[in-house]
């Protein structure tokens, strides 16, 4: 068999105002024949109104093992969130 | 078989879009698009994320004197959240085609205006409680509103930018509660902060709805959603309750319930200030803008340190496959 075709992500817009939401993946052989695998695999049943296609290639990510060095310094904030101020009830809805 | 004709002249383009809009769908960066209704949500969205970024400042001059190490965490933590939110912004103006540099230029050359408010001093610890509480507060007002927005990429900006800011206005108010409990000394300049914050709060909103340049049109094209009259109001509404609760005064002599209107009655806003201030001659514009160009211009070597060291690793790359 010969070498796989370059491997696409596929992104998916399931309504207009709705962020694009990772769906899978596919291979093709360049982004426009991407776009339209994606919509025969991903779209079948009216899923979507917008697809990305993206190299996977180009995808930079972190990894879940290095989760305590990356987000470490961030679980020690209670302060971040809304819920640590108490106020009095009155006014407890701002 | 007769074709309907529009009323106006629209093109066919515009009358899609425009359904689209009445039927509150949102508009997606590569719908076509008035070429108006881009320039506005440029001017309006980059002014935004200018405000963000501008409002680090009068907070940013506590930061080494705030009164405890929490304080200075929590106020720290705020001002990190500003930078962040100017960024969703900016990148939201961007999807329209506009960039980065142009943004920031037409800050630096004064074509570009950000929101009046942060052209007053900081001048007491209780300051960072009233920007908190009111500043912030009104923001959400404005904010809320604007999650229902036209353009997708501005609403969802502020769906995030809301979901933070609960906290900004919460820090604040326990500012000014704690200090309004404190000593007669420290409730007085809890006092004085909310004098001086108070009006220019109001201002915030922008003028009558009778007075605005920009208001028809956008809310035609929901860019805006509440007239700046109304969001006003209901910042008025929210917020007279919450300094009852903790002993402050509202300084404003007119302030009183409504029964018929189910509204707070409210004095008139000093308009000559407002358009003083907007128009470069407030306390802090010129001490704003010439600090948001010196750290911009002392940046200027990191930038380049980056674009040097991308240029490097290409080099290096291209030596090891060759």
């Amino acid at each position: 068999m010969s070498a796989h075709m370059k491997l696409f992500e596929v992104f998916i817009r399931s309504r207009r105002g709705l962020d694009h939401k990772h769906v899978g993946s596919l291979h093709a052989e360049d982004p426009a024949q991407a776009l339209e695998y994606a919509r025969d695999v991903y779209t079948r049943r009216s899923e979507g109104v917008s697809i990305w296609v993206v190299n996977s290639s180009a995808i930079v990510s972190s990894q879940e093992t290095d989760c305590e060095s990356f987000y470490d310094p961030l679980d020690d904030k209670p302060y971040r969130h809304a819920t640590h101020y108490q106020l009095p009830d009155e006014v407890n809805n701002m | 078989m007769t074709k309907i004709r529009p009323e106006t002249d629209v093109s066919p383009q515009e009358a899609v879009f425009q359904t689209r809009i009445d039927a509150e769908e949102k508009i997606e960066p590569k719908d076509w698009m008035p070429d108006k209704y881009r320039k506005n949500l440029i001017r309006q969205i980059s002014q935004h994320a200018h405000s963000e970024v501008i409002g680090m400042q009068p907070e940013g001059n506590w930061i080494t004197r705030a009164p405890t190490l929490h304080r200075k965490c929590v106020l720290l933590a705020k001002v990190q959240d500003e930078g962040g939110h100017g960024l969703y912004l900016y990148s939201a103006a961007e999807t329209l085609g506009a960039s980065r540099e142009e943004m920031v230029e037409a800050l630096h050359a004064g074509r570009a205006k950000y929101a009046s408010i942060f052209n007053y001093p900081s001048l007491t610890w209780a300051d960072m409680g009233a920007i908190g509480w009111l500043v912030d507060g009104a923001a959400i007002v404005n904010q809320v509103s604007l999650q229902r927005t036209s353009y997708g990429p501005y609403a969802r900006g502020m769906v995030r930018i809301c979901k933070e800011e609960s906290f900004h206005q919460r820090q604040g108010y326990h500012i000014m509660m704690t200090l309004a409990q404190g000593s007669a000394e420290q409730k007085a300049m809890a006092q004085d902060s909310l004098n001086r914050f108070w009006w220019p709060s109001l201002m915030m909103f922008g003028p009558h709805d009778s007075e605005s340049a920009h208001s028809a049109q956008s809310m035609k094209w929901k860019i805006k959603r509440q007239s700046n009259d109304e969001l006003r109001q209901k910042f008025v509404d929210q917020t007279v309750k919450q300094a009852e609760v903790i002993g402050l005064t509202i300084p404003d002599a007119d302030l009183s319930w409504n029964e018929e209107r189910g509204h707070y009655d409210f004095g008139e806003i000093d308009w000559e200030e407002f358009h003083r201030v907007i128009n470069g001659d407030g306390l802090c514009n010129r001490q704003r803008l010439a600090h948001h160009v010196k750290a911009h211009e002392e940046g200027a070597w990191v930038r380049d340190a980056i674009t040097a060291y991308e240029a490097k690793k290409r080099q290096r790359d291209a030596q090891a496959a060759a």
